[in-house]
């Protein structure tokens, strides 16, 4: 059982993101976009994805340092800032989570919005308000997940990584963690069938990109994922 | 020099009746798609008014633009790079459905089927968004029509709020001042365009061959920075399909040799539409004047298109030689280089519009006598020197001069009496030719001040009154074929297929 959750379902997760998520780009451009629904509802948008935003964003990149760079990670949380980092974690994720419960809410009550809502954004939105919320008691109870990360769960993904899969590492985790870790795997599965796809497209290149844009017919440059064939 | 080609437009408002026409042919064409009901890439506003969306041109709100900072550089006015990627989450600067209005349908079908009662059948509004019956209309498309003078739209113009004194203000709302005339609006394809600027993922680009200003629907990913960086509101929103979309000059039709569905439809024929040769070397630095010379350095982009030096400069650019004959034969180049006449509205918006405006001299052309508001109609009667064209109409104009300036030269009031000096002047002359009744010494004064010829003169009121529809529209073979084959090595055409036109092979629509 721990094989199929801990070592078939995140390859199946990460080669369904990838593969998926590849030909989606090019087979449909069209559909990668992060459908603002800001021009419907503006004030209580507000509220809800910037501080969303900014909390999950912020707590991805921790799990990815942990996770690309443990030594660092372990030394980091190891030193002087583990309490505020510990508690910082805490923090977001219980902001991410009243964020992303207020965003459910408009939803649901603004009759605008729920009329552009499609059942993948309620399921999408569903796994991550609960995401949130085990993110925040393991963080809360099982202290500290930024030193026991480094010496379980990192090593577990970088066995499977290095397709030397060792699920042992984490079997033995209480079952909230590991449900974590499956919703975590299930929401990677489910980010090519999504609007999910959206945080991929983050455009980084308006940092040095000339401001003006000119295309001529007669000597066409395509850009990325302009179609041309 | 740069040279390129720009598809450019010339709107005269003295000629435009409000009619509507050109709106509807655009949305029977382009916006007649879920998401896209509320948008009006064509439409047509009265002025002094709110317009559509409502203050659009009141730039604290809307952030729309560029601006130029006291180092003398340009700047969005909306934000900075880094800024449009922490605004990203949420644009502080978007306008919402309900500052353009929420669309509607009515529920024909009840006028059909209710039951037989005592009361008449209704047909109630219903959201084309939500489905929802809608209780109350507070706004739709052109709802401030015809409103000068109103508490509620005209006075509240950002123009009017901006140029005028209090009791200018005022008295624009006595009936006998009351005062309006009517703004068409679509995308100006700009030379500087804040919306390609602002957009942060780089979905939105200028053909290199006739400047038209479009959205790939494939690159545009919802970040709707564009809406913002608009200052003209030109680009929308769809929230259906989660892309920006806007006009995109009926290129299908010019590409084979037609006008856009909104100029060839225009009962008042006041629409014009031409090639112009251009500097694009130049751009930033026009952009950069301070706002008093922003016409003037706009004009000077503009090229001589019987200039050799500009000719060759075409031809190091691919530009055929029918696309410079067009240019050669642009009633827009008439009007904006050699007459003069026409400005680009708000140029302090400093994305350089490359469509152009003359104004309208008819709420100008007017007199109050015995507390009457006197037109054409009382000219019989009255001394020419009250009612008819002459040399002090601009000064006893019914409209404030600021306020015009406000629109169309970023507040010089100099440069637009002297259009309308013009614009006087024409009319005087013609009408000593035609009808007699003008000073003599008083006609050539006008024409002294307005720095027109007499052939000048006949000139414009040819192209003003009597155009044919080939005058009006000079559209050159777009030479698409060339843009593809006349490549070397020549291009696979399979890599053409899909790329052009629309390209679409999946509906437009939501999928995800
Ligand atoms: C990496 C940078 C990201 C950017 C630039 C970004 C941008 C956006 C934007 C513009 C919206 C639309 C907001 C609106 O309605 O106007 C949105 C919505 C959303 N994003 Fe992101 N996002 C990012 C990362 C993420 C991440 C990491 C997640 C979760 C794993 C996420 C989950 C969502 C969800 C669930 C919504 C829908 C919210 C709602 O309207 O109910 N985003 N995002
Ligand atoms: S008027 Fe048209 S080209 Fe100019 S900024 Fe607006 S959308 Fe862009
Ligand atoms: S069709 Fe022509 S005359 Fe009628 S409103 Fe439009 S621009 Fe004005």
């Amino acid at each position: 059982m721990s094989d199929v959750i801990f070592v078939g379902f995140p390859y199946v997760a990460v080669a369904l993101a990838v593969l998926v998520g590849i030909y989606r780009y090019r087979s449909d451009t069209f559909s990668y976009s992060s459908f603002s629904s800001q021009l419907l509802e503006n004030q209580k948008l507000f509220w809800g994805s910037a501080l969303w935003h900014y909390a999950v964003v912020l707590i991805l990149l921790a799990h990815f340092i942990a996770f690309l760079l443990p030594p660092l990670w372990g030394g980091i949380i190891g030193g002087p800032l583990r309490f505020p980092l510990e508690a910082l974690g805490l923090i977001l994720s219980l902001v991410g989570f009243v964020a992303l419960g207020w965003l459910m809410m408009r939803r649901f009550s603004t009759r605008r919005i729920y009329v552009v809502t499609t059942r993948m954004d309620w399921v999408v939105v569903g796994l991550l308000l609960f995401q949130m919320l085990f993110g925040f008691v393991i963080s809360l109870s099982y202290r500290w997940g930024g030193e026991w990360f480094v010496s379980s769960t990192a090593p577990w993904l970088w066995s499977l990584v290095t397709f030397n899969p060792k699920p042992e590492y984490v079997t033995a985790f209480p079952f909230l963690i590991q449900l974590h870790f499956f919703t975590g795997f299930l929401l990677i599965a489910l980010f090519p069938f999504s609007r999910l796809v959206h945080l991929v497209a983050f455009p980084i290149g308006y940092l040095w990109r000339p401001y003006q844009r000119v295309i001529w017919n007669r000597a066409p440059r395509p850009g990325p994922g302009f179609r041309t064939s | 020099m740069d040279i390129r080609a720009q598809v450019s437009m010339v709107f005269h408002l003295d000629k435009c009746i409000g009619c509507h026409t050109c709106s509807i042919a655009c949305k029977n064409i382009w916006t007649d798609r879920q998401g896209t009901e509320y948008m009006w890439w064509n439409n047509v506003e009265t002025k002094p008014g709110t317009g559509y969306p409502t203050q659009w041109e009141d730039q604290e709100k809307y952030k729309g633009g560029w601006e130029r900072d006291s180092r003398g550089r340009l700047k969005l006015k909306l934000q900075g790079r880094a800024g449009a990627l922490t605004n990203i989450f949420y644009n502080p600067s978007l306008p919402t459905l309900d500052d353009y209005y929420e669309p509607w349908t009515y529920d024909y079908k009840n006028l059909f089927d209710a039951p037989e009662g005592d009361d008449q059948p209704t047909a109630r509004a219903v959201s084309l968004v939500t489905g929802d019956f809608m209780d109350t209309l507070e706004a739709g498309p052109n709802w401030d029509d015809d409103m000068g003078g109103s508490e509620v739209y005209a006075a509240n113009d950002p123009n009017i709020l901006k140029s005028l004194s209090e009791s200018e203000q005022q008295s624009l709302k006595n009936l006998e001042q009351t005062v309006f005339f009517y703004l068409p609006r679509i995308c100006n394809h700009c030379l500087n365009p804040g919306c390609v600027a602002a957009c942060p993922t780089g979905a939105i680009y200028k053909r290199g061959e006739d400047g038209i200003v479009l959205i790939s629907q494939n690159r545009c990913r919802a970040w709707r920075m564009c809406v913002s960086g608009c200052p003209y509101k030109k680009t929308y929103f769809n929230w259906s399909t989660g892309k920006s979309e806007k006009c995109i000059l009926c290129y299908p039709r010019l590409e084979s040799g037609q006008p856009p569905a909104c100029f060839h439809s225009c009962v008042g024929r006041i629409r014009y539409i031409g090639m112009v040769l251009y500097d694009a070397d130049g751009i930033e630095q026009a952009a950069r004047s301070p706002d008093d010379g922003l016409v003037d350095a706009q004009r000077a982009l503009i090229k001589d298109p019987y200039d050799p030096e500009v000719i060759a400069g075409a031809k190091r650019n691919g530009i055929g030689d029918a696309v410079v004959t067009a240019a050669q034969n642009s009633p827009v180049y008439k009007f904006v280089k050699r007459w003069g006449l026409a400005l680009p509205l708000h140029p302090e918006f400093r994305t350089m519009p490359m469509l152009f405006y003359v104004p309208p001299l008819l709420p100008v052309i007017a007199a109050i006598r015995d507390g009457q508001y006197e037109t054409t109609a009382g000219m019989e009667t009255a001394p020419a020197d009250e009612t008819g064209p002459n040399l002090n109409t601009v000064d006893k104009a019914r409209i404030p001069m600021q306020y015009m300036a406000s629109l169309f030269t970023a507040g010089n009031v100099d440069k637009i009496k002297h259009v309308y000096h013009k614009l006087v002047a024409v009319r005087m002359y013609m009408r000593s030719e035609q009808v007699g009744d003008q000073k003599e010494e008083d006609v050539q004064e006008a024409l002294r001040r307005a720095d027109l010829t007499p052939e000048q003169c006949i000139s414009i009121f040819e192209l003003t009154s009597l155009p044919t529809f080939e005058e009006r529209f000079v559209v050159p073979p777009m030479e698409r074929e060339r843009a593809m084959d006349g490549e070397l090595p020549p291009l696979d055409p399979y890599s053409r297929k899909a790329a052009g036109g629309f390209g679409f092979r999946d509906a437009p629509a939501r999928r995800f």
